[in-house]
């Protein structure tokens, strides 16, 4: 069997994909948060700027997203290179996702921990900040942490935009040796180990956070 | 020209305005892959979640562990694995056909969720009561889970219907023409990526929120309580 011999080239690739997840990961989780704060907490204006990117970006095709953002974008304003068009389109499309969990959550917080910030007299502020993200953030943990994995999942459509990922080079590798059935089968099998690996991750996050919020904690100005 | 139909470079409007209809055609195939892929994942979701549900582990835990990978792995390589590898043991689909089982397959290890919890949702005592009335498993399940569990599964399987519209355009990179495929040949002929590529999201934008709309309705009329089978 020949299948150890492709997965050298193919773990090159695995690396990348999880180098681009990781990125846009991030980059989609600030989105979320501003934007999911911004809906949930913000002003009028700031309100519906939020609820227009995130209707825009869960409202169409991911595959289309990137490629606007490569084909069409650079006609009219700044080009990218694969990777930047990849880590900002995947970060874009999980952040509008996401943005939907954070406003969800701090929606849930109990409205006793409103009015108690109200009654101590807390600026909305310190109140957001202090009070409404500390027990939200533990809420969404779970949410967040299948769309960690959904966006491992989707990193795969950057392959189309010419990024050299696992699913790029799976193809790649194919499109020379032919053996079909163990390239993908190895592709397959690298995504699910990736998946687990960041299931295992946000699952020890939120005990972290679990934690750390039942400490007891002291009052700071 | 593309199927009959020129298209008009004089500005942009017109531009979109002339490869509207050539769009259209690509649309049909988008819905279409959707509805067959649904249908797909609406059936093979029930089996597998029938299976998690065995009482025999030795079907219970292999099932997980299938809806589990399916569901951890992209659909892109998914669809990849079907187009290229089936050929080699002898099953020849067309593009299309295996474009909406991929597209299914991937979304059954979703619907199987939808369907467990539906039924999870269902009060214990309910179970409990039907055990006490000496009701056979076939009558449980018609009569008192399924009616209860419907108002509950219906809802979130549109969810999953919209994100498959959405998901429908990856069947492109397996030569099914779709409408993103019909974009990019339009660019690729006229040099113009901007419009036909915009109108695409646009089309997307509309048809997902006409969607989400539609399910609201439908989340809106399901009766709480439970619906009548009979």
């Amino acid at each position: 069997m020949e299948w150890t011999h492709y997965l050298a080239p193919m773990l090159v690739g695995a690396r990348v994909t999880m180098e681009i997840t990781l990125a846009s990961t991030l980059l989609g989780g600030v989105a979320a948060f501003l934007a999911g704060i911004g809906r949930a907490a913000g002003g009028p204006v700031v309100s519906r700027i939020s609820i227009v990117y995130i209707e825009i970006f869960r409202g169409t095709s991911l595959l289309v997203q990137l490629f606007w953002l490569y084909y069409a974008l650079p006609l009219v304003g700044p080009s990218f290179t694969p990777v930047q068009t990849g880590i900002v389109g995947l970060g874009l499309n999980i952040g509008a996702y996401g943005a939907e969990v954070v406003r969800g959550a701090i929606l849930a917080v109990p409205r006793g921990q409103y009015e108690a910030a109200v009654a101590l007299n807390l600026s909305r502020a310190h109140t957001l900040w202090r009070i409404v993200l500390p027990q939200a953030v533990i809420e969404m943990m779970p949410s967040l942490g299948n769309l960690v994995v959904q966006n491992l999942k989707d990193s795969a459509l950057v392959s189309m935009i010419g990024l050299a990922d696992l699913t790029f080079r799976a193809q790649a590798i194919r499109n020379l040796s032919l053996a079909s059935t163990p390239v993908y089968t190895v592709a397959l099998l690298l995504y699910f180990a990736m998946a687990l690996v960041l299931m295992g991750l946000m699952r020890g996050l939120e005990r972290w956070l679990r934690r750390r919020a039942a400490l007891p904690r002291y009052a700071s100005p | 020209m593309m199927y009959g139909f020129h298209w008009d470079l004089a500005n942009s409007f017109a531009f979109a305005l002339s490869i509207l209809p050539i769009l259209g055609i690509g649309l049909v195939v988008t819905i279409k892959a959707t509805i067959l892929g649904f249908i797909v994942a609406l059936v093979v979701g029930l089996v597998l979640a029938l299976l998690r549900r065995s009482r025999s582990r030795l079907v219970a835990w292999p099932t997980a562990a299938l809806i589990e990978f399916i569901r951890d792995t992209p659909l892109l390589v998914q669809l990849y694995f079907l187009y290229f590898v089936l050929p080699n043991y002898g099953v020849v689909l067309p593009a299309f056909l295996t474009g909406t089982i991929a597209l299914g397959i991937q979304y059954s290890a979703y619907t199987s969720e939808v369907y467990r919890a539906g039924l999870e949702a269902v009060a214990r005592g309910q179970w409990e009561a039907s055990a006490a009335l000496n009701l056979s498993r076939a009558r449980v399940y018609r009569d008192i889970v399924i009616p209860q569990a419907i108002p509950r599964i219906v809802p979130a399987l549109g969810n999953y219907l919209v994100s498959m519209l959405k998901d429908t355009p990856l069947l492109a990179t397996v030569t099914v023409v779709e409408m993103l495929n019909l974009a990019q040949t339009i660019g690729d002929r006229t040099f113009r990526y901007l419009v036909p590529l915009s109108l695409v999201g646009l089309i997307f934008l509309l048809l997902s929120l006409l969607c989400t709309y539609g399910i609201r309705r439908v989340e809106a009329a399901m009766p709480k309580t439970g619906i009548q089978m009979r």
